[in-house]
Parts: C-alpha cells; sequence; structure tokens
C-alpha cells in the first residue's frame, strides 16, 4: 500500500463527520507537508502561481541555514575560547556530556565546537517548536483554520536571536506570548501586525532582563568582569568607543561571527548570503534592506560628524554598526517579514529607511540599551500601517491630479 | 538654549509619551481610533488645546496660586498660597479652552466636528490634558518650556493615536476571535504599542 493511498483511506476519519474531525488541522498539516494538495480554488478568480505560502515561508528558512550553522558553531566556539582562556566551564549537563564525549574543550576543533553549541541551541529550539507548536495547533483547532508554516519561520527565526544560556522556560514563555498575543488573537498566519518572534524577544527583554541583557549570558562558560570578558563588542563600544573594538576584535572576526552575541544573529556573512537568497527569489523584499543600509549609514555619518566627548558610541562608524549586535539579521530576516513590514513599495523603502535611523539613534543615544534593532523594528512595525495609509494617500492623489484635465 | 528645547520635545514625543507611556487619555484614545481621518482630527484638536493650556495654566500658576505669587499685586498678599485651587482653576482654563475649539471646528470644519462628536466636549475632561498641565506644575517649567512641553506631548499623543487608527483599519477585515473584537483588540494592541515605544525609555540626549 503506497503512502498516498494509506493517506487517503485514513483522511476520512478527519473530514467533517468523521470520527476525528476535530482533529482536522493536524491531518492537513501533515499531509500537505507530503504532498502538494490537490484542492483548487471553486470559484472564477483563479490565480496560478508557483510560489504559496509554503514555498515562501521554506525559502527563508532556507536562507537561514547559514545562521543556524554559526549558531552552533559560534556559541560552541566562544564557549571554547573563554574556558582556554580561563574562565570555568559552567556546572551543567552540556558540559558533563562533553566530557563523557572525550571532546573536550578546543576552540580549534571545529566539531567540538559545532556539537557543544547543538547542545546549547538545540534543546531551545525544540522547546520553542513544542511551546509554539501547541498554541499554533491549539487555536488552529478551536478556530478551525489550518496550521501554517508561518510558525516555520517563527521557530527557526527565534532561538536565533536568543543568548544560550537562556533558562529554558523562558523560551517556552516568550514564544508563548509571541505566538498567542502576537499573533494568534489577530487572527492567526498573516493578521499580525509584529513580528511575533520580535513580540516574544521583546516580552523576554523587559520581562527577564537579567537572563537577556548584560554580559553574562552571551558565552555558555562563567566569565566575569575581571577575568574574561562576556560583553558583547557592542556593549564595549558603548563604554569605550572606536578605541574598544580597534583592540579587541577585528572587523574581519565581526563579519563572519566569531564574536558574542545572540545565538544566530552574530555572522554578518551568513546574514548576506541570506539576503541574496531573499532577494533573488523575491521573497524579501529588497527595498526594505536597501532602506535600512541607506538609513543606517546617514544617520551614522551625521552622529560621527555631531561628535560627542562624553558619549563614545557617536564616533563608531557604519561599517561598525553593521557588524555588530542585531543589525544584519534584524535588516535581512526581520524588517523584511511581509506581514508585519509596510505593505505598498514606497511604504517599504521609508520604512526601512526609519528602522535604519532609528536603530542607531537607539544603539547610540539610549544608554539603557545597547542594542537597538530589535526595538527599532518594533516601533516601525507598529509605525508600518500609517506609512501605507500616507503612501496610499499620496497616490490616490497623484492620480486625481494626473486625470483632472 | 535650542537643545534644551529639543530636548524637551523629543522627550515628551517619544520617551514620555503621554498615551504609550503613561497611558493618559485613553477612553478618547480608544474610542476614537477607528478610522485614521478622525484620529488625525482629534490628534490634532488635542496638540492644539495643549500647546494653549499648558502655558496658561503656568502663567496662572505663577502669577496667583504659587506661594507668594501674588505678590506683584501688594507685597500684603505675598504670604498667601493658593496652590489647593489649582485642580479646579485648570480644569476650568481647559474647559474654556474645549469651548473655543469647539465652536472653531463647528463654524469651518463641520464634517471634522460632526466625525469626533462627544469626543471634543471630553477633551475637557480627557487626562492627558491635564496631566500635561500637573506634570508642568510639578516640574516646574517656565513659560516657554511648558509651551514646548504642551505642544510636545500634544504631538506624542496624535501620533500615537493615528498610529493605533492605521492599525485598525489594517485589521478591520481579520479573524479575530469574536469575544475580543472592538475595545477587547484595542486594548491589546495599545499594550504592544507601548512595547515598542519602550524603545525609547531611558533616551538621553
Amino acid at each position: 500500500m503506497s503512502l498516498r493511498s494509506f493517506l487517503d483511506k485514513q483522511g476520512r476519519h478527519f473530514e467533517p463527520g468523521g470520527k476525528l474531525e476535530k482533529l482536522h488541522p493536524l491531518w492537513e498539516a501533515q499531509d500537505t507537508i507530503l504532498y502538494t494538495p490537490g484542492k483548487v480554488t471553486a470559484g472564477p478568480a483563479h490565480a496560478r502561481d508557483g510560489l504559496d505560502l509554503k514555498r515562501m515561508m521554506i525559502t527563508v528558512v532556507v536562507a537561514l541555514v547559514g545562521c543556524v550553522y554559526m549558531a552552533m558553531y559560534n556559541t560552541g566556539y566562544q564557549t571554547h575560547l573563554a574556558i582556554s582562556r580561563g574562565a570555568a566551564p559552567l556546572d551543567t549537563w552540556q558540559t558533563r556530556a562533553m566530557e563523557a564525549m572525550g571532546l573536550g574543550f578546543d576552540p580549534a576543533s571545529i566539531w567540538a565546537c559545532i556539537i557543544h553549541g547543538a547542545l546549547y541551541y538545540l534543546p531551545i529550539v525544540i522547546v520553542t517548536l513544542v511551546a509554539g507548536g501547541f498554541w499554533e495547533v491549539l487555536f488552529a483547532i478551536v478556530r478551525k483554520h489550518e496550521v501554517n508554516e508561518g510558525f516555520f519561520v517563527t521557530w527557526f527565526l527565534f532561538p536565533l536571536i536568543l543568548p544560550p544560556t537562556i533558562p529554558l522556560w523562558q523560551v517556552a514563555m516568550g514564544i508563548s506570548f509571541g505566538v498567542v498575543i502576537g499573533k494568534e488573537i489577530f487572527g492567526g498566519t498573516g493578521m499580525n501586525f509584529l513580528n511575533p518572534a520580535l513580540t516574544a524577544r521583546a516580552f523576554l527583554f523587559f520581562a527577564y532582563p537579567i537572563e537577556i541583557s548584560g554580559d553574562k549570558v552571551w558565552i555558555a562558560a562563567a566569565t566575569s568582569a575581571d577575568g574574561v570578558s562576556g560583553a558583547t563588542w557592542l556593549a564595549n563600544a558603548a563604554e569605550q568607543g572606536q578605541a574598544a573594538l580597534a583592540q579587541g576584535v577585528t572587523w574581519w572576526d565581526a563579519f563572519v561571527g566569531t564574536i558574542p552575541g545572540s545565538m544566530g544573529e552574530t555572522s554578518a556573512l551568513a546574514c548576506l548570503l541570506g539576503a541574496v537568497i531573499l532577494i533573488a527569489t523575491g521573497v524579501g523584499s529588497w527595498r526594505i534592506m536597501g532602506g535600512v543600509v541607506v538609513g543606517t549609514i546617514l544617520t551614522t555619518i551625521g552622529l560621527n560628524a555631531i561628535g560627542s566627548d562624553t558619549n563614545p558610541l557617536f564616533g563608531v562608524p557604519f561599517w561598525w554598526q553593521m557588524v555588530l549586535g542585531g543589525w544584519a539579521f534584524g535588516a535581512v530576516f526581520m524588517a523584511t517579514d511581509p506581514v508585519s513590514a509596510a505593505q505598498t513599495d514606497r511604504g517599504r523603502t521609508i520604512y526601512g529607511f526609519l528602522i535604519g535611523v532609528f536603530a542607531v539613534l537607539i544603539r547610540v543615544i539610549n544608554p539603557a540599551y545597547p542594542e537597538g534593532m530589535m526595538l527599532a523594528i518594533l516601533l516601525m512595525n507598529v509605525f508600518a500601517p500609517t506609512i501605507d495609509h500616507y503612501v496610499l494617500k499620496a497616490n490616490i492623489k497623484r492620480r486625481k491630479a494626473r486625470y483632472a484635465t | 538654549m535650542v537643545e534644551h528645547f529639543l530636548n524637551l520635545a523629543v522627550k515628551a514625543i517619544f520617551v514620555e509619551n503621554m498615551a504609550l507611556a503613561f497611558f493618559l487619555g485613553m477612553c478618547s484614545f480608544l474610542a476614537v481610533s477607528r478610522k485614521v481621518e478622525t484620529a488625525v482630527g482629534l490628534g490634532s484638536a488635542v496638540i492644539f488645546v495643549l500647546g494653549i493650556t499648558v502655558p496658561m495654566n503656568n502663567i496662572i500658576y505663577n502669577y496667583a496660586l504659587k506661594e507668594g505669587a501674588l505678590a506683584w499685586v501688594s507685597p500684603n498678599l505675598a504670604q498667601y498660597d493658593l496652590s489647593f485651587l489649582g485642580f479646579l482653576t485648570y480644569i476650568g482654563t481647559i474647559a474654556a479652552m474645549v469651548q473655543i475649539v469647539e465652536m472653531v471646528l463647528d463654524r469651518y470644519a463641520p464634517g471634522l466636528y460632526g466625525a469626533l462628536g462627544v469626543f471634543l466636549p471630553l477633551i475637557a475632561v480627557n487626562c492627558a490634558i491635564l496631566g500635561a498641565s500637573l506634570f508642568m506644575v510639578e516640574r516646574d517649567y517656565t513659560l516657554a518650556e511648558s509651551a514646548v512641553y504642551g505642544i510636545g506631548s500634544g504631538i506624542g499623543w496624535a501620533l500615537a493615536i493615528v498610529g493605533l487608527a492605521a492599525i485598525r483599519e489594517r485589521l478591520r477585515y481579520h479573524n479575530i476571535p469574536p469575544a475580543l473584537r472592538g475595545l477587547g483588540i484595542t486594548f491589546i494592541i495599545t499594550g504592544l504599542m507601548a512595547i515598542g515605544f519602550m524603545a525609547f525609555a531611558g533616551v538621553q540626549l
């Protein structure tokens, strides 16, 4: 019996009137993952397009592969680097597992780094999937819509923007907030106005600041201020400016991503690869990414020109702003979220530009948060509908003027 | 000096946003945010009223209510402290201002007047307006500062309500759970917007 005929045979239980009618969204989800659905629109308006929600979302996941790899490698690498410099390994099951496998803590060994990183990364991914998927399926069943791939992207994005040492229960809390309050209560995929992954992270950021900011959380080893520093370079730059960057880290390191930070966001290189895929396939908007780049460059040049005696971040040039912290990841994967971004072409440019401006401004003039990208994107998500509204208004006005004669 | 005023304005618009940081003026914020056009109208009315009442209350406070404020009338009056009359006079000033705005709108923008409906008179008891006057007293602003502060916090409130209205317009056809439709989801949107505005908490210029 082939898989298809087995599915067809069992499928009747999930149809209306069947025994397991209530679980139809779950059944439908696995069926459409395995096979292209045969159902088509019944009405006359029927657009044929090879791109559907599934392919679009999977393209984003493919674009994220580089970041996922770097998340595992760099998490392990940073830990091993800190240990080789004298920090003690954390007293966790991950450390014991590494010792049991006899892999040691060698920063030069790529495999040991990846495995150690994966021991931190994968549990967070699994918790995200289980906790977030639970809400997704629950809402799908109760509200009778389909489970779809929108959650796939959230599921991949969310662990990448967390520090490796975050407690797993907080991961579950965060993703629950993001999926339920950020998305499902607005009607599910495509209906939210904030990016669910960012909503989840912002929730954790404001609710449990100790576990998600500061200089203790980014490296999975016992770091301390006077021993091995665990601060991100963005935080260092906030204290000492360009001088800290010039001594401590090369631009190339920051670009490749072998610096402390949230797991998946350190590597601008991996994000750049993702950007190429997203732009080539047309899934991510080049207008948004371009807008963010231009906004960042102009604001940074402006701030460099103004200068400041008390705030060293004023002097950090834009090529550093772009490789530190979550800038690249946010610009490529978060700002381009097609649902929460502006929907008009001109609106996208403005939206991206303002993200760039606010990201740099928050980084530089707001000492409370060394990282501004996440909050800048959330802020612009809030105002994306406003931008769209006025872009539409301007279009209508222009057309009226054109046809007035 | 310019820097100081700029700083104050940024603080009033973003950092201490009346609607999204203090949650003041919620009643009209939630009720008149169904359409962007009306939101813009109410927002500009609030900017206008705030921009006039805060400096006016500042004058009243400094020259009539504060302890020793009456010294300019005659030295004998310097001992009186009338600040307990604060609430009464501020509200009175605000109510008079709103009345004027209402008459102007009724005459020159009847469409907007109709759309704002009962919420225009309600500006009089909008806590964002009284709140701004009270903050002004508490922080001891000068006349110029209170003008900047009044207009700034008005712009901040207007920005918030326009953003909310645009979001609600976009959500109009969304499949929101029936129990949450209307005010319920609006409260949640306001909360999520406030998370977005927390980006500015702690900004130092």
